[in-house]
């Protein structure tokens, strides 16, 4: 956990002593490099190289709270940051639930979130693996353009500091492979995109994100509009996430606290069919956004949050915790050095089951198979539970998948959904998103389209 | 904030490595912003941003870096990385003469907010705290915030281009919960203009707080919204954003260039209902999306991009103006100096119609009125997108009839636009908007006149 990222825990550390008498401060401090390159038509059509550091400073009296922060580390800037920051608290309202996080005993679950070899990339090596992605991508079929083919990777360190005793740092580094892709057929175009992530470029599956990205588009090529009825979808593992995404949303002791969870006052109730088990759990090294530490410098930790369908808790902030009357649950989170910490799930996953996407395909007599999602920003009300999306994907009849179908919404409530969950798969993806993707399939979900 | 002869030594340092062109984007943004929720306010933040992006350009190839250090020496040592990431050989001096372009202000600025006390801003959010709660007891949940933020800018680039810039925005949002019998419903309004704090003299922050608190309480009335296709009458104001995405990202050169619109090769044809024309203008006065230069320096237009329902002109940044021997549109936009810019956006909307609004909605047998949209998002190779609907009702025989809960549209661009089939004489701009592309937002305005699509697909639940 420490390293090199002992310069950040010393500018922390220095402004948490500045700390007056009956002020808790935090000092969250962070520093990130990152290298972008776009190939175009086997060309290089842009090289970023991007520095960025910043630091955020919170302080509290009283139960007021004051924020403050700078995309910068000059001394002479930082110290503005703490004055303003002590200033703005004097416009805060009491609110006797504030305060920093404190120690809780809980201990870190190490985790290897770095790289040396990423370090010594060469630059040719990463312009390379970019124009290989989309010579494979464009090779796999003949129908196949490319819009655009990166290769990016980035390194952060941060550290965090508080008068209450916390005082961690940490580093992480990581690299990814991303194309977007058009698919022609006279007329029409359908477009995809393929992706691979990894600590280090060997990781890297060029490959496959070639090969996904020219499938998702051809597969499309030819959809019609389908007619408007009720269905049984099978989501996609991509979809899934997204879906977990969302439903995790509406877990957190934040949106309990403020009013504004669907779920407030249903823990111990079944709020989802038994086969649903959903684990938050950042410890385990497989998720993508695994840590050892949450956003306010605890250890972060599994929680289960459904068990076979039963709500058994939230996950917490050290604020929601407080105000809530419980422990916190290592879910603090926080948006850069610009934000401050709120509840938020941290690496989701539902228990999968045992079966192949191929094998629920094949028992069901009509459904769609959900392959892309449109909208969910616009169409799903995390509070009220309405859920509606755009859609496209491929039918399903008599247990055989058929034609593309695309330009439909997708639509029940979130409340419904959970409970109308006939089956997990078996076929667990890492994918690089705070949920992890399975086969997902629900029952009686409206489907809006001619 | 940089002086043209540092400016001038930092692009020869750009050029070092024999490229076509460099440029300096630099800004300092300060802003201060509030919260209120849960009947309290939550805190207050200041922030300050500042720093410089170097673009060099040699032939096809972008390098690009950033610094936050606008000390001569770290600017240079920006420069250098930049001009090797585009490295193509060459090499040798070029020496950059700046001229400074005339000064321009499209929005001017009476009241800066950062010379306004703190504590009169917590007000305004204590106000639209009783404003929304005061509309009903239902409303179980308010949360407001308030954000003003100035941004000084100055880009210089090879072509000895030099502007400069200064941006003041002035935003409230304000979105509140309503919890009744049927469970708990949202409502959410926002006023934001390119303006000082003379926003709140000219609007009221309880108008904002009881538009917001009225749309969550209407809700806990509605009905399921229905399911297919069927006549559709946005209310003006609430549905520029359908042409932001129906259009609007289509006609953007660097996703033309790429075939990756639906909108390519069509300039010349009629690609709408002869009842639209469509336009993108930076030049709107205090709108949200409203600049005096665009992030390259050129300044912003008036852009027709439909006429009659034939398509004119695309929008246009530096990069994909050079490469087709034209002129450029004041569409160079970039979400910070951290950013590339691309082709953005600015205020889009289409201009009136000659109907009464009320004759729209009393010659529609049966659909859907539309009084205010959430976000939306398009794909623009297919022209398919989608927008959310936040406060919609039921039209019944020519009447606007019961509420509806929230869903989706869905529809293809080029299929909609020229199924508009009735355009209202009512034209208003809509709330402040964020267009995102590629991971930058950027902020962005649009408006249109009471209109009426023949059909589009309601992603409700009720048969």
């Amino acid at each position: 956990m420490t390293g090199r990222s002992g310069e950040l825990l010393a500018i922390a550390d220095r402004v948490v002593a500045l700390a007056q008498s009956g002020e808790q401060v935090e000092a969250y401090v962070s520093r990130s490099l990152s290298t972008d390159v776009r190939v175009y038509e086997g060309e290089v059509e842009h090289f970023v190289s991007a520095q960025s550091e910043g630091i955020g400073i919170r302080v509290i009296r009283d139960g007021r709270t004051g924020t403050s922060y700078a995309g910068t580390l000059d001394p002479a800037v930082i110290a503005d940051v703490l004055a303003e920051a002590r200033d703005n608290l004097g416009y805060g309202e009491v609110d006797e639930w504030s305060g920093l996080a404190e120690p809780d005993g809980v201990a870190v679950t190490p985790q290897v979130l770095w790289s040396d070899r990423l370090e010594n990339v060469p630059t040719a090596r990463k312009i390379e693996l970019a124009k290989e992605l989309e010579r494979l991508a464009r090779a796999a079929d003949s129908r196949v353009r490319v819009d655009d083919s990166n290769y990016s990777d980035a390194f952060g360190e941060a550290a965090v500091a508080t008068t209450t005793g916390i005082r961690v740092s940490g580093r992480e580094n990581g690299c990814y492979l991303s194309v977007g892709t058009l698919a022609d057929d006279g007329d029409e175009t359908q477009t995809g995109f393929g992706f691979s992530v990894g600590r280090d470029v060997d990781e890297l599956d060029v490959e496959k994100a070639a090969r996904e990205a020219a499938d998702r588009a051809t597969r499309l090529l030819g959809a019609t509009k389908p007619a408007s009825r009720r269905v049984t979808v099978v989501l996609d593992p991509f979809v899934t996430a997204q879906f977990l995404g969302i439903i995790g949303g509406t877990l957190n002791g934040d949106s309990v606290v403020k009013g504004r969870s669907l779920f407030a006052n249903r823990l111990g109730d079944q709020v989802a069919s038994p086969l649903v088990t959903l684990v938050d759990d950042p410890t385990n090294p497989l998720a993508y956004t695994a840590t050892d530490i949450d956003g306010e410098g605890l250890a972060a930790r599994r929680n289960v949050l459904i068990d076979r369908g039963t709500l058994g808790m939230f996950v917490q902030s050290s604020y929601s915790a407080r105000r809530m009357g419980v422990s916190t649950t290592g879910n603090g989170t926080r948006g850069g050095y610009a934000g401050s910490p709120g509840a938020g799930c941290l690496a989701l996953q539902v228990a999968p089951g045992t079966r192949s996407q191929a094998e629920i395909v094949a028992g069901i007599d009509d459904g769609i198979l959900i392959q892309q999602v449109q909208g969910l920003h616009s169409g799903v009300n995390p509070v009220s539970g309405d859920f509606s999306t755009g859609a496209a994907g491929i039918t399903i009849t008599n247990g055989a998948l058929g034609a593309p179908v695309r330009e439909f919404t997708i639509a029940s409530t979130l409340q419904k959904m959970l409970l109308d969950i006939a089956e997990v798969g078996g076929d667990l993806e890492w994918l690089p998103m705070r949920a992890t993707g399975v086969s997902l399939v629900i029952h009686d979900v409206t489907m809006s389209g001619a | 904030m940089i002086d043209n002869d540092v400016l001038e030594r930092v692009l020869s340092a750009a050029l070092r490595t024999g490229a076509d062109f460099a440029e300096i984007f630099a800004s300092d943004w300060r802003g201060t912003g509030v919260g209120l929720d849960d009947g309290r306010i939550e805190q207050m933040s200041t922030g300050r941003n500042r720093g410089a992006g170097i673009r060099v350009i040699s032939g096809e190839t972008t390098g690009f870096a950033h610094t936050a250090d606008l000390t001569e020496a770290g600017l240079v040592a920006a420069a250098r990385v930049a001009a090797d990431a585009a490295r193509q050989g060459g090499g040798g001096t070029r020496v950059v003469a700046l001229t400074a372009q005339p000064s321009r202000v499209v929005s001017p600025i009476d009241i800066d907010p950062s010379t306004v006390a703190k504590a009169v801003k917590v007000e305004l959010l204590r106000r639209v705290d009783d404003a929304a709660r005061s509309a009903g007891g239902a409303i179980s949940q308010v949360s407001a915030g308030y954000s003003d933020g100035r941004t000084m800018i100055v880009v210089a680039n090879s072509d000895g281009l030099v502007a400069r810039d200064e941006r003041v925005r002035t935003l409230l949002r304000v979105s509140a919960v309503a919890n009744g019998d049927t469970g708990m419903q949202t409502g959410f309004d926002s006023v934001g203009h390119t303006m000082g704090f003379e926003l709140f003299d000219k609007i009221q922050v309880e108008d904002v707080a009881r538009t917001a608190a009225t749309r969550a309480l209407t809700k806990l009335k509605a009905r399921p919204a229905p399911s297919g296709s069927m006549p559709v009458v946005i209310k003006a104001g609430s549905g520029g954003v359908l042409f932001h995405e129906a259009c609007g990202h289509g006609l953007e050169a660097d996703l033309v260039a790429k075939g990756a619109s639906v909108y390519r090769g069509k300039v010349g044809e009629l690609v709408a209902s002869p009842l639209v024309t469509l336009v993108d203008d930076g030049t709107m006065t205090h709108e949200w999306g409203a600049i005096a230069i665009d992030d390259e320096g050129h300044p912003s237009q008036y852009n027709v991009l439909i006429e009659n329902g034939v398509l004119t002109d695309y929008m246009w940044d530096y990069l994909r103006a050079r490469k087709e021997g034209r002129r450029q549109s004041g569409n160079g936009r970039r979400q910070s100096y951290k950013d590339l810019p691309m082709v953005r956006m600015t205020n889009t909307y289409v201009l009136n119609g000659t109907e009464a609004p009320d004759d729209i909605i009393r010659d529609t047998e049966s659909g859907v009125y539309v009084a205010h949209l959430g976000g939306g998002s398009v794909n623009t190779a297919t022209g398919d997108f989608v927008f959310g609907m936040t406060e919609a009702y039921l039209i019944e025989n020519g009447e606007i009839t019961e509420p509806l809960r929230e869903g989706n549209l869905i529809g293809n661009g080029p299929q909609v636009l020229r199924d508009i089939d009735r355009l209202g004489n009512d034209f208003a701009m809509g709330n402040p908007g964020t267009c995102g592309k590629d991971g930058q937002g950027v902020p962005v305005g649009d408006g249109q006149p009471t209109l009426r699509v023949k059909a589009l697909t309601i992603g409700g639940t009720a048969s």
